[in-house]
């Protein structure tokens, strides 16, 4: 290594720092910002660096600037704009579209690399790196084709439903077959075309992979599509000698293996048990007993309001059902007269509320509620019994007690202790069941009340009454 | 195995572990801008896309460099924006004004030399 490439691969290193610190920074709401900002200072670093390198190579050709320029110009105004234009409901989404591309540019450059040795060696050369190429195109084609499905799913431009065919299964397991024999093939025997087999299987494994899984476990897949982008880009650290490509997809890599272990935690499921199906798959499906014996008490809004303006204590369980309603301003309107006049307030957040770990918090972050209220499972539930009013809008499986004992689709989840509260109203559009597709037990309780509206128009018709009650 | 080789694959694990425990100790709250600022960081393949340009001289080449180039800025610049977006949000307190600003939603960066003497 002559010392022009030392000192860049420490200007590497000093941008790889920069990640692990702004990660670091995001453990607390009140340094996260600070956070990314040093991460995007890591960023600029790295680019900036490359830029150095090339021009000190000198071998670009004018195309070759141009190609590149025009290339990320254009990729960051399409990226700038998505981001400026999100709704903070579809944030999955934009993040599953970020894991796609970040994993294509990945498999890319391992393409990429792939063909250069080859134009350098001739066929079947086989380098210390053929391995990570393998790896890289393998991964980032089954992440790009995987999230692009996902994000399709979440947006509903494809059924949210899982697709199963006849033979479906087969054919998935037939692909992965493929996908890796090419790639064990090009351990031994290096060419292009075993390498396109391994695009193509890989990129149509992807498909079939997510397809069969409902909507419900999403959240899950993005976070480990997410961990498969970081271990895409870290291979495409080792096929181009980058240290910077490896910490950073490592680090990405860490981060979305952790988070899909605590949502399949969150849901008492195992990661084996999504990705092969559970709920809503068929023979998973329960069927629902409608709840003909079971008493429901439907009140109104002005009953509803009575209880809450008369509560000392009130705990709100927000579901993905407000987010869907956009009742998150609402929301915080009605917590913000019943804190006016010296009730207690917080939120009771279940790890898998929205549609992506911590979503519900962005949602009511974005509604202006201060994020101290926003209270995670292990930290409210002993709340619940102190509590007056629990107030339950969107939210379903989530607050089923039958989920404390056997024989139920949901059994053994952790469950917010709704039924703890001294006594719950329920804003729900209708009896219509969860994604777990059984009934909730928690609406038949003696102490819970029914109150039948969409979210965003209860909260409003609640906040209304509560005024007027209170002056 | 070369030693470029195990070097790469000693920083490649003890990053992993580096990000298990850094990441460990992210709060619910903030998962999803997590998620978010781990997206934005895995752009970072736009330094390999842009390293493409070193050797291309070949049409592939020049669409493979176009192509990852583009993929990779848009996930680089619309993952920071977006992470920034939402973490702007995350406020201690309500905000009565808008004047009450981001200034008050943390403590002063504490500078380690600025205050040398806060514990002893």
């Amino acid at each position: 290594m002559d010392s022009f490439s030392t000192n860049i691969q420490l200007v590497y290193v000093l941008a790889a720092a920069c990640f692990v610190v702004g990660l670091h920074l995001m453990n607390s709401p009140a340094t996260a910002r600070r956070g990314n900002q040093v991460s995007i200072a890591g960023m600029v670093i790295a680019v900036l660096v490359t830029v150095v390198l090339l021009i000190h190579d000198g071998t670009v050709t004018g195309v070759g600037w141009t190609v590149i320029i025009v290339g990320a110009l254009l990729g960051s105004v399409v990226g700038l704009h998505a981001s400026r234009t999100v709704q903070m409901t579809a944030m999955p989404q934009l993040v599953s579209m970020f894991n796609a591309v970040g994993g294509g540019a990945a498999a890319l450059v391992a393409v990429y690399g792939y063909l250069e040795a080859e134009s350098r060696h001739g066929g079947g050369v086989l380098g210390s790196t053929t391995v990570f190429t393998v790896l890289d195109v393998l991964i980032g084609s089954v992440t790009f084709t995987g999230s692009l499905i996902a994000a399709g799913k979440l947006q509903g431009v494809i059924t949210g439903q899982p697709v199963i065919f006849a033979g479906s299964r087969a054919l998935n397991v037939a692909l992965a077959v493929i996908a890796i024999g090419a790639a064990a093939f090009m351990l031994t025997t290096a060419s292009l075309p075993a390498l396109l087999v391994v695009v193509l299987a890989a990129l149509a494994f992807g498909v079939l992979m997510v397809l069969p899984i409902g909507g419900a476990d999403m959240p899950v897949v993005i976070s480990l599509l997410n961990a498969f982008t970081g271990t895409a880009v870290a291979m495409a650290g080792f096929v181009i000698g980058n240290w910077a490509l490896i910490v950073a997809g490592a680090l990405v890599g860490a981060s979305g293996g952790i988070l899909t272990k605590l949502m399949a935690d969150a849901m008492n499921r195992s990661l084996a048990n999504i990705i092969i199906g559970g709920f809503g798959t068929g023979d998973a499906l329960v069927a629902s007993a409608v709840a003909g014996d079971a008493q429901i008490r439907a009140i109104a809004a002005d009953d509803a309001a009575i209880q809450l303006a008369y509560a000392s204590k009130v705990i709100i369980v927000p579901g993905y059902g407000l987010a869907a309603a956009q009742a998150q301003h609402g929301v915080a309107e009605l917590a913000a007269v019943l804190e006016s006049h010296g009730i207690e307030v917080s939120y009771a957040i279940h790890p898998v509320a929205g549609r992506m770990p911590g979503h519900m918090n962005v949602l009511l972050a974005e509604a202006n509620v201060p994020y101290p209220q926003l209270k995670e499972m292990d930290e409210i539930n002993p709340e619940f019994a102190r509590t007056d009013v629990a107030l339950v809008i969107g939210a379903n499986d989530v607050t089923n007690p039958a989920a404390r004992r056997p024989g139920s689709a949901i059994s053994g989840m952790p469950i917010l202790d709704v039924d703890q509260a001294k006594s719950i109203i329920v804003v729900k559009r209708s009896m219509g069941t969860g994604y777990a597709g059984i009934d909730n037990e928690l609406y038949a309780n003696p102490k819970t009340s029914m109150y039948f509206a969409d979210a965003k128009k209860a909260v409003a018709e609640l906040t209304a009454a509560v005024k007027t009650l209170v002056g | 195995m070369s030693t470029a080789l195990v070097t790469d694959l000693t920083i490649f694990v003890l990053a992993l572990l580096i990000g298990i425990e850094v990441i460990g100790k992210v709060p619910a709250t903030l998962h999803t801008p997590l998620m978010s600022a781990a997206n934005s960081i895995h752009g970072i393949v736009l330094v390999g896309a842009m390293l493409i340009g070193v050797s291309a001289h070949t049409v592939v080449g020049y669409v493979l460099a176009f192509v990852a180039s583009f993929f990779a800025a848009a996930n680089v610049v619309g993952g920071y924006a977006v992470t920034g977006r939402m973490l702007k949000m995350f406020r201690r307190k309500a905000q009565p004004t808008a004047a009450a600003g981001p200034t008050e939603t943390g403590p002063k960066p504490v500078a380690a030399s600025s205050e040398p003497n806060h514990r002893a």
